[in-house]
């Protein structure tokens, strides 16, 4: 028993020295000589969605980038509660609502930056240069091309109307995105039109909201209900895995407003101990260099208005999207939650 | 040289020092017990906020309905874990049926499944467009229309996946006990199920207890699995206040409410079991089972075989199913450091986290303090709190140890040393040992306090010291406890999520890193190969451990 513990406990310690010695190896190399930095990121994008670009960047100037992935409220978290102490340069997250609350936090610093404000449209950064997006989502209508007719589909509002009882589906109102759908609405529309709406919506669905956008098109497909409302790069996703699908994309409110769009985006932490190559960093994302690949490993949008989107994106055609300013959807997160409620939208 | 040794001996004679040494385990457990429930104490720092907005809000929506969907949850999964644990631990431990032999392993596979795994291969499988109800609409009844995501279905995934939780300790109380009382019983005119139901089931208490606190406390924990039926919890309280709502503060004032909770109910199952004892005074002997035959035989295989198929079988098929449909596209040299990452924060929290529990529960044996087991309990609480409330409470510890050091560091010798705590492999290892206390101290303790008194009483008249009586009496004796608690702790660290992704060192991913990053983006056929591999890596711990837990 003894013989065990001892032998596990210093097989253990042998791995994980072993171990620590790569990262650690390439990190004191580059702290040794006097050029490469070491960038340190905080970042709700996951992974597989920004090491590529991180190696392309470490390739072309030789800064090592090392960064942890999280969602993005516990690392707002951290980043509070380590205040001038922490180690992160840049935080990059998911949804304008967390970006707005990062901002509003005090973590994030102002930047100024000629080659930001070149790239980035000025609804789709923050007012006060705290956060820059990267990424445009849409969030649209999916439908079953067999069983919706032409014309039955006009705005999101329409959605709620009485020829769609027991035909729609939708994704749980818990989930960060149609919380900004909602928080969009309610500032287009204010909150007691919007509430009206939602609250149709939950009579008209044809089950239980689901817990993701996939499932919710799958059920479409399945034929349990018409239609759905899902963010654009999933409906990519099932079209690269099943491009024979009977569903279609429809963008709504092209009379109006236009289709809500969210971002992803990113901003220098305010105690970067490496601001400057910090924005440097965050100046390359946002340019037409990192730009297409950015999007493209995500089905998504590029900011950069001299990039174009991938073919297949280019395919689902041009859509007039709500200039809305996207922190707008940060600011009203808490009212669209609690309207959700009380309408039990679940 | 004589006055050095003169003034030596002064202050081994100190009163203060006699003091210590002479409370020296109490004020070790003290010592553990308040640094492991310092990061669950910040929690309920929070209320020093009062939030009234967003209580009223919830209040008048949907707080009632989320406390009666917790309460019927847990009722239904302690129920549920209590039938099947106990059932299939009796069978195991007590019977001879076909099969046995390798049953008696393979029903605690189900345990290297993650909860919320287990429920989207569920709901992948049963749910309007999986493949069984669309078999359904196609070849008998086209209007089939089976509702899975509800109470009963999240029930069905909880019992499934935490019943090995009370398998394995019943099992080895069962095991302890051995036949003689049971057929004690029998003689003096109880029919078999009388005999098991009034002797060798309330000689397991402690243990069977132990294993439905554990699924309980997983149960109230849990995000994922819910997440993925949408079933609206208390938890899901916690996160709308916290991720939707933008208050962290009433978030964790929420959460302080779940453990008030958990608090109440381990009160009251301590109350209920009153002064018992529940010494064991049988030497073990090689097991002498129960010939089943016939048709009883062959039911007790087929409902094993049911329960594997059902708890371990067709999750796993499916996900081998899903790596097969990617072909393997993200397997590569740093998935390899992936598993090396998990094993072996796994195994050197396991055992950490045991040595601590032994050291609790050993405690309470050397001194008769009633505080001492209050101090242990509270020092488990840290597994009732959701995996990432835990991890919060965690972090802006080690954020407010790290950040007040360096001021000191700063203001005594002008250094800057940047973070010393957070983001260090000591800090996660100090946060799995919180979260994890509670799997190890139950199994540990359950079966510490099987051991007779006068055991440890006989070798201190023989002269040990007490940690000689500790490693050289009880460690053998609690051999098989320790090895279900260094099991239970592995696997479950290998799977844990929460505090290791917001914890970890740079660089130090894990299998379940890896599973988070893809199911949270949807992908979860992607996710399907390091959860795949998470449970064959668990495979080997599993199969070593309840081997040699057999073999007392």
């Amino acid at each position: 028993m003894r013989k065990l513990i001892s032998v596990v406990a210093l097989a253990t310690l042998a791995a994980g020295c072993g171990k620590q010695e790569a990262p650690e190896a390439a990190k004191t190399e580059a702290a040794k000589s006097a050029d490469p930095v070491t960038l340190t990121v905080y970042s709700a994008r996951k992974e597989h969605l920004i090491k590529p670009l991180f190696d392309l960047y470490t390739e072309k100037t030789g800064t090592q980038i090392q960064y942890i992935t999280d969602k993005a409220a516990p690392l707002l978290s951290r980043l509070n509660s380590e205040g001038a102490n922490t180690p992160a340069d840049m935080l990059i997250t998911v949804d304008a609502g967390n970006l707005w609350k990062a901002a509003a936090d005090g973590v994030l610093a102002s930047v100024d930056s000629e080659a930001l404000e070149a790239n980035v449209p000025a609804n789709l950064q923050d007012e006060n240069n705290q956060w820059f997006g990267l990424s445009i989502r849409a969030r649209t209508i999916i439908y079953a091309k067999d069983r919706v007719k032409e014309g039955e589909l006009s705005t999101y509002e329409a959605l709620a109307d009485e020829q769609w009882k027991g035909r729609l589906c939708l994704r749980t109102s818990k989930k960060v995105y149609n919380q900004s759908l909602v928080a969009s609405m309610i500032s287009n529309l204010g909150e007691e039109k919007t509430e009206k709406i939602v609250g149709g919506w939950v009579n008209n669905l044809a089950t239980d909201v689901f817990s993701n956008d996939t499932k919710a098109m799958n059920a479409v497909q399945a034929g349990q209900c018409d239609a759905t409302v899902v963010n654009t790069y999933y409906y990519g996703r099932l079209q690269a895995k099943a491009p024979d699908a009977n569903l279609a994309i429809f963008w709504p409110n092209q009379e109006d407003r236009g289709v809500h769009i969210n971002i992803s985006g990113a901003g220098v932490t305010k105690y970067a101990k490496n601001p400057a190559e910090a924005q440097k960093l965050l100046e390359w994302l946002s340019s037409e260099e990192a730009q297409q690949q950015f999007a493209q490993l995500n089905h998504e949008y590029p900011v950069n208005a001299k990039v174009s989107a991938t073919p297949e994106v280019q395919a689902w055609g041009d859509f007039k999207r709500d200039e809305l300013n996207v922190s707008e959807a940060g600011r009203l997160q808490p009212a669209s939650v609690k309207l959700m409620d009380r309408v039990n939208y679940r | 040289m004589a006055a050095r040794t003169f003034s030596f001996q002064k202050i081994l004679d100190n009163p203060l020092f006699n003091w210590i040494s002479k409370r020296r385990w109490w004020l070790l457990v003290a010592a553990i017990s308040l640094s492991v429930f310092m990061p669950v104490a910040v929690i309920f720092l929070s209320w020093l906020n009062p939030q009234p907005d967003v209580w009223a809000h919830l209040t008048d929506t949907v707080l009632t309905e989320l406390i009666g969907n917790t309460l019927s949850l847990t009722v239904g999964v302690a129920l549920g874990v209590f039938v099947l644990g106990v059932a299939l631990a009796w069978l195991t431990a007590m019977c001879q049926f076909p099969g046995r032999k390798i049953f008696d392993w393979a029903l605690m596979l189900p345990f290297s499944v993650p909860a919320y795994v287990m429920a989207f291969c569920f709901l992948g499988l049963l749910d309007y467009s999986g493949p069984i109800q669309t078999w359904i609409r196609t070849h008998i009844s086209a209007d089939f229309d089976l509702s899975v995501r509800n109470l009963a279905g999240v029930i069905c995934v909880f019992v499934l996946s935490f019943y090995p939780y009370v398998y394995m300790l019943a099992r080895t109380a069962f095991m302890n006990q051995g036949r003689g009382q049971m057929d004690a019983a029998r003689s003096l005119g109880c029919n078999s199920f009388q005999a098991f139901w009034r002797v060798m089931l309330p000689m397991a208490r402690p243990a069977i207890a132990a294993g439905m606190a554990l699924a309980i406390m997983e149960t109230l924990a849990d995000f994922g699995a819910v997440s993925v039926f949408n079933f609206d919890t208390f938890t899901t309280a916690i996160y709308k206040s916290w991720y939707g709502l933008f208050n962290i503060y009433a978030a964790a004032q929420l959460a302080s409410l779940l453990l008030v909770f958990v608090i109440g109910c381990l009160w009251f199952e301590q109350r209920a079991r009153g002064r018992a004892r529940y010494e064991q005074h049988e030497r073990q002997q090689k097991q002498n089972l129960y010939q089943l035959t016939g048709l009883q035989a062959w039911s007790a295989s087929l409902f094993c075989l049911i329960v594997l198929s059902l708890a371990f079988i067709l999750p796993v098929s499916q996900l081998v199913w899903w790596v097969v449909e990617t072909q393997l596209a993200d397997f590569d040299a740093r998935f390899v450091q992936l598993m090396v990452n998990t094993l072996s924060l796994g195994a050197t929290a396991a055992v950490i986290t045991v040595m601590v529990a032994l050291v609790m529960a050993f405690a309470q044996r050397v001194e008769k303090n009633p505080h001492m087991d209050r101090a242990a309990r509270f020092s488990t609480l840290g597994y009732a709190l959701p995996g990432t409330v835990l991890a919060v409470g965690l972090m802006v510890w080690f954020s407010w140890i790290d950040n007040s050091l360096i001021k000191l560091v700063n203001n005594w010798f002008g250094i800057n040393t940047g973070q010393l705590f957070l983001g260090s492999v000591f800090a996660l290892l100090v946060s799995y040992t919180v979260r994890f206390l509670a799997v190890a101290y139950g199994p540990v303790n359950s079966h510490l306090q099987a051991i007779r008194v006068s055991i440890h009483e006989a070798a201190q008249s023989l002269g040990a010291s007490q940690r000689k009586v500790l490693w050289r009496v009880y460690v053998p004796m609690l051999r098989p406890g320790l090895l279900v608690a260094a099991l239970l702790v592995l696997v479950d660290v290998m799977k844990e999520m929460p505090a290791t992704l917001l914890m970890r060192p740079f660089g130090w991913d894990t299998l379940a890193v890896r599973i988070y990053e893809m199911t949270s983006e949807g992908e979860w056929e992607r996710a399907a190969l390091p959860a795949l591999t998470l449970v064959i890596v668990g495979l080997a711990p599993v199969m070593v451990l309840m081997s040699k837990s057999r073999r007392h």
